[in-house]
């Protein structure tokens, strides 16, 4: 698995996207910094392209990694290899090369700008923590639509369409259902619907951070709980973690079954 | 002011030199004198009655006479929660140095580790007081200083506990560089005007950090309320001076900074709110000008509510809070100007400084928020974002004059 | 040593096969025949695992290989499209699969029987389609293996290419390896094949040597051999 870790990792980083993307971070990290000269605003600008981008970034180039690969799987799966880890390999040397883009390209200039000597060092770091796993998470959702078609435009098609979901929509559906249901007691609900979306998951985790202060003006019990203790901390890192293993599993389950 | 200064120091400095001479009572375990009670009833007016290290198992002393009561370090007086500690009923008092603690608990009564009563020129300074009840309780008092003491209880619920220095009827006292936490109020003043609390520390209490009842032309400066149920509430009073303090992570359901309620006619100037709930949550009050504050890091930085007209705000720092405003009324009748918005947007083209384009403050969200509360969790979500930026293209649901016309582009210092 | 019982895919709603039975055993050259679309990559691709069977069962040296992977170290496969990511060079290709395959393979004997010399830095992206055959049959065979399975190993080659490699499955199938192709050259059936497998809508019509084909159909060539066969089935 290692090796074709290491193979895909390798492939894309003689691919222009890895240098584009890692461009990308890096400009926006100069930008942010050096046109600003606001560590904290420079943070929250941060966590929103997180948060956004990072998963839209992920799965598109993780489908379109997966269809532009088929050659080198193609090849791989005549060989004396498992199924599970030549997409395990493949899936991880996308995310990695995701994520090392991401942690690069965003420490790079904030470790020039004095970000070791500052107090935002944690919540930066977990702020690349989140990015990461929302790598491993939006890459292992797309290769799971890309798995399940063969039609590449589809494929694109519906991977869009899921990010646009999670990122904007579910939000939306969100907070309906939260005015619709004011007259019920709604702490539990809002917190279990934000687990169930990774960006929301994401988000949350930052806001335990950026915006405690407000989020402990809030009555209810369980939101006191949550954020005002580290559970809320070890919870949405543990969902997290659950967000990346459930869709990897699920990814590398439709593998094993499919045709090539 | 000056009177009491020179009494004391009249007092105070010249005791070290003159160890046991007439006109000074020791007080120690192989003296003469072993209990602190006897010391005091022995004592003459102006004499100094001494306490050398040791516990001293005392409560319900009282001092009726002019007289400077001062301990050695690690001088104590233990009520051993039996009732009040030590009650100051006389003019001209100093009580120096000393450590009390262990004050009574009831229901009915206020047990202090020291009251005041109806004393004039009173200076308590340096006392160390711990599990205590009320702390320093002043009735009736006037022109005296409390000052270095530091006051360290044990509260933990509201109903059972007391204030650390509290102020009743009182007139013209300085209140400066004490440290009072986990008490009820920090500070407490009802009824008391021309009140100076300045350098301060009023941490960790269950309630406020410092409190206003009723009390006129007071004016707290320089001082940190940190980490209190709630910073400091100023009710129902009266030009009220507050400049350069800071209120800091003052966290919870119904949390503020600052809290004005029925406040007309002050100015709160320079102060420093980071990581509230709310910087300052306003009520009914009007004609306030709130200059230079820098509100960083907050739930809300302002929650106006009810009615409150022609407050000005001006040259305040808006940075990095979660909501900057929040308001519930479609009206406005407040003036923003020349304020420092970090989530401003516009640009400065003429480059004198201000942006071209006049700034937003209140959020959608914000309204969101207020009718639903559980909607907090969405805060910063994309969907929010493209919701609020089209309510500030075309205001809806927020007041449309609700607006800064000329932003900083830099904080103003 | 391969066995398939009652092999059933379909793709979609579309049946490829439908109960293949097949037999093979010793070393020998089976040519697999048939029409577009009578299943014989599918059903080489499910002896490759590549394509997982709807039903039924295939053996190799009497272990099933459902879910099995290791089985592949003893099989050559030539795919019928040669596929390969087109930023590696055709000498990191090479390099790879056998770090893959954590073997040592002989690849440089094979590089100069086929003239790949030239070639070897270059990107397998800009190679000719030829070429890139014959960077596919090095591939094939640079690893000793007891089985070689080629969908179509002729197309694109030139003739001298091509002597190349029947000369070298002569010469594998000599040292005892056992060898499926699948083609639609019916000459190169009549100058290498043993056995003749014959496919038709998902189902093995004819299976036996050249000389049983013969005498079945009555015909002395291949070509019409095949094309009786099918003619038969129609009627």
């Amino acid at each position: 698995m290692f090796k074709i870790l290491k193979y895909s990792f390798y492939d894309l980083l003689r691919s222009r996207w890895s240098y584009v993307y890692l461009g990308f971070y890096l400009l926006l990290g100069f930008v942010l910094l050096f046109l600003n000269q606001d560590l904290s605003k420079a943070v929250i600008t941060l966590m929103n392209v997180i948060i956004v981008l990072v998963p839209l970034i992920a799965t598109i180039l993780g489908v379109m990694y997966f269809y532009n690969s088929r050659e080198f799987t193609t090849l791989l799966l005549a060989q004396p290899l498992r199924r599970s880890r030549i997409f395990l390999g493949q899936y991880l040397g996308v995310a990695g090369s995701l994520s090392l883009s991401l942690v690069l390209g965003l420490g790079l200039p904030f470790a020039l700008y004095g970000l070791f000597r500052s107090g935002a060092i944690w919540d930066f770091s977990l702020l690349l923590l989140t990015g990461v796993f929302l790598n491993l998470i939006f890459t292992a959702l797309a290769f799971l639509v890309a798995l399940a078609n063969d039609n590449r435009i589809k494929g694109f098609g519906y991977a869009v369409l899921l990010w646009l979901f999670l990122a904007v929509i579910y939000d939306g559906l969100f907070l309906l259902s939260l005015i619709l249901l004011e007259e019920y007691p709604l702490d539990t609900f809002a917190l279990g619907a934000s687990l169930l979306n990774p960006i929301d998951l994401s988000r949350t985790l930052i806001l335990l951070k950026l915006d405690i202060s407000a989020l402990l003006g809030y009555t209810g019990a369980v939101f006191k709980s949550f954020f005002g203790t580290s559970l809320g901390l070890v919870i949405s890192l543990g969902v997290l973690l659950l967000w990346t293993v459930l869709p990897t599993g699920l990814m590398l389950r439709k593998a094993r079954s499919k045709d090539f | 002011m000056k009177a009491v200064w020179l009494l004391i120091l009249f007092w105070v400095l010249p005791v070290p030199a003159l160890a046991s001479t007439p006109g000074q009572i020791e007080v120690c375990a192989n003296c003469p004198v072993t209990e602190v009670g006897d010391a005091l009833k022995q004592a003459r007016p102006f004499d100094t009655v001494v306490v050398r290290q040791g516990v001293y198992r005392e409560y319900d002393l009282v001092i009726d006479k002019p007289l400077v009561l001062m301990g050695d370090a690690g001088a104590v007086i233990d009520g051993e929660r039996k009732g009040e500690i030590l009650r100051v009923v006389s003019d001209s008092v100093s009580v120096l140095g000393l450590s009390l603690r262990n004050v009574g608990k009831s229901y009915t009564a206020d047990y202090a580790a020291l009251r005041v009563v109806k004393s004039k020129y009173f200076h308590l300074e340096g006392l160390l007081m711990e599990q205590l009840f009320f702390g320093i309780y002043l009735e009736k008092s006037s022109h005296g200083v409390v000052c270095d003491n530091i006051i360290s209880g044990d509260a933990e619920e509201e109903f059972n506990s007391g204030n650390g220095i509290q102020l009743w009827y009182c007139r013209d006292i300085q209140v400066s560089g004490n440290r009072v936490s986990r008490v009820r109020d920090g500070i407490y003043l009802e009824f008391s005007d021309r009140i100076r609390i300045a350098n301060n520390i009023s941490s960790d209490n269950v309630r406020y950090g410092l409190h206003f009842m009723f009390s006129n032309n007071d004016s707290y400066t320089d001082n940190i309320f940190e980490a209190n149920g709630a910073g400091v509430a100023v009710m129902f009073s009266k030009e009220i001076e507050m400049k350069r303090n800071t209120f800091r992570r003052n966290w919870g359901t119904a949390s503020f900074g600052l809290l004005l309620k029925e406040i007309n006619d002050a100015v709160i100037s320079q102060n420093r709110f980071e990581a509230n709930t709310v910087g300052i949550s306003i009520e009914g009050s009007n004609r306030i000008a709130y200059l230079g504050n820098t509100f960083q890091g907050n739930g809300w930085a302002l929650k106006v509510r009810g009615a409150c007209y022609t407050n000005t705000f001006s040259n305040n720092n808006f940075l990095h809070n979660s909501f900057d405003i929040s308001y519930n009324s479609k009206v406005n009748d407040n003036l923003f100007e020349k304020n420092y918005w970090s989530t401003y947007s516009g640009y400065d083209l003429d480059r004198d400084g201000f942006g071209d384009v006049p700034h937003r403050p209140v959020k959608l969200f914000s309204y969101i928020v207020n009718r639903t509360p559980e909607t907090i969790v969405l805060l910063r979500s994309l969907f929010m974002d493209l919701i609020d930026y089209s309510e500030r293209v075309s205001p809806v649901f927020t007041p449309d004059n609700l607006m800064d016309p000329s932003p900083l582009m830099h904080p103003s210092s | 040593m391969i066995h398939i019982e009652n092999l059933h895919k379909k793709f979609g709603r579309n049946p490829v096969l439908e109960g293949v039975e097949l037999s093979i055993a010793g070393s020998g050259i089976h040519a697999i025949l048939g029409p577009n679309g009578s299943g014989k990559t599918t059903l080489i691709k499910s002896i490759l695992g590549m394509v997982c069977p709807d039903r039924g069962s295939i053996h190799l040296d009497g272990t099933p290989i459902r879910g099995e992977w290791a089985y592949r170290n003893r099989m050559g496969y030539l795919p019928q499209i040669a596929e390969f990511p087109s930023n590696l060079a055709v000498a990191e290709l090479f390099r790879m699969i056998a770090d893959l395959r954590q073997q040592e393979g002989q690849a440089w004997p094979l590089i100069e029987r086929f003239g790949l010399q030239p070639f070897m830095d270059k990107k397998l992206g800009t190679l000719s389609g030829g070429t890139r055959q014959k960077v596919n049959l090095v591939l094939t065979f640079m690893f000793d293996a007891p089985l070689y399975i080629l969908d179509e190993p002729t197309s694109g080659l030139d003739p001298r290419a091509m002597i190349a490699l029947k000369t070298l499955i002569r010469e594998r199938k000599s040292s005892g390896a056992l060898f499926l192709i699948t083609t639609h050259i019916m000459p190169l059936v009549e100058e290498l094949a043993d056995n003749v497998i014959y496919l038709l809508e998902g189902r093995v019509y004819f299976e036996g040597s050249l000389e049983q084909l013969y005498h079945h159909t009555g015909e002395n060539h291949v070509e019409p051999a095949i094309a009786a066969i099918a003619e038969q089935t129609h009627v």
